[in-house]
């Protein structure tokens, strides 16, 4: 049974391998000069606006809120949608109805502004 | 001991691990990042249970989603990005005994369930555990109403997370 797991072992397995064999021949062959543009924050290779440890604004965890509810509507969704065929059109009904009462709080947040970026 | 134990050990003990690292280490960024493996452990967890659909969710949902919250929650906060202050109290050893306690009660109480040293029984062969999922989901026998009302309690976290967040702004 856990075999099934094995292709996922191997590859987290050879991912983090990977990772450290990176660092381990950057410090044994890099060389070790440390400048004022090396110890800058990286962000994406422009020059950095402000500190790394700024407050962030409150949009970022606005946004991760609503990623989350979503991410939890497909959670529910990829089940219902393996057996969908077999349930007919009450299946649909139970799904139209839970999908309505989301959408509900998506044209909340719509209207709110939440999705803006301004 | 079968590789299962061995697994589920080895799984507890990156489990505990990660999960002293989040209390014990300084910076709450490192905390977070720990809290992951800390997840990522139950996910494994899951997995040994097999209970493929929950191992799955569990990565996409707590690591993926609640993690990144967890991160985005840090860097929010101004100055506490980095403590500096004591990190353990003189009377720490009475939270450390209380902690046992309620641990030592617990595990009464399980053993005290009938069944409890026993193995539960394996899956039978074959059972497709995402389509008895999908099929009780919206089956009147079983889970219909509490996935309907999942539905109103994620509207009202969405509604209430756009309504705190927007504070302060003219709409």
């Amino acid at each position: 049974m856990l075999l099934e797991y094995a292709a996922i072992a191997a590859f987290i397995f050879v991912t983090i391998l990977v990772g450290f064999i990176a660092i381990i021949l950057g410090m044994l062959f890099g060389p070790k000069k440390s400048t004022d543009v090396k110890a800058m924050p990286y962000e994406s290779g422009m020059n950095p606006i402000g500190p790394g440890t700024r407050r962030m604004p409150v949009r970022f965890y606005l946004i991760a809120v609503l990623f989350i509810l979503f991410d939890i509507e497909t959670v529910f969704l990829l089940p219902w949608a393996i057996v969908f065929r077999k349930l007919g059109v009450f299946g649909l009904v139970e799904m139209a109805v839970f999908i309505a009462i989301l959408l509900v709080g998506y044209i909340y947040a719509w209207k709110k502004g939440a999705l803006e970026w301004d | 001991m079968t590789a299962e134990q061995i697994l589920f050990l080895l799984t507890g003990a990156l489990i505990l691990g990660s999960a002293l690292m989040v209390v014990a280490t300084r910076k709450l960024l490192h905390a977070a990042l720990w809290l992951v493996a800390a997840l990522f452990g139950v996910a494994i967890l899951y997995a040994i249970l097999q209970a493929s659909f929950l191992a799955v969710v569990q990565v996409v949902v707590y690591i993926g989603a609640i993690a990144i919250l967890f991160i985005f929650a840090v860097m929010l906060t101004r100055r506490e990005m980095r403590d500096q202050g004591q990190q353990t109290r003189t009377n720490w050893w009475i939270a450390a005994l209380l902690g046992l306690l309620i641990l030592a009660g617990l595990v009464f109480l399980i053993l005290a369930v009938p069944g409890a040293d026993r193995l539960p029984a394996a899956l039978p062969e074959g059972l497709d555990t995402v389509r008895a999922l999908g099929n009780a989901l919206v089956s009147p026998e079983a889970y219909v109403l509490p996935f309907e009302v999942a539905s109103v309690l994620l509207l009202a976290a969405l509604v209430g997370a756009v309504y705190i967040a927007s504070v302060g702004k003219k709409d």
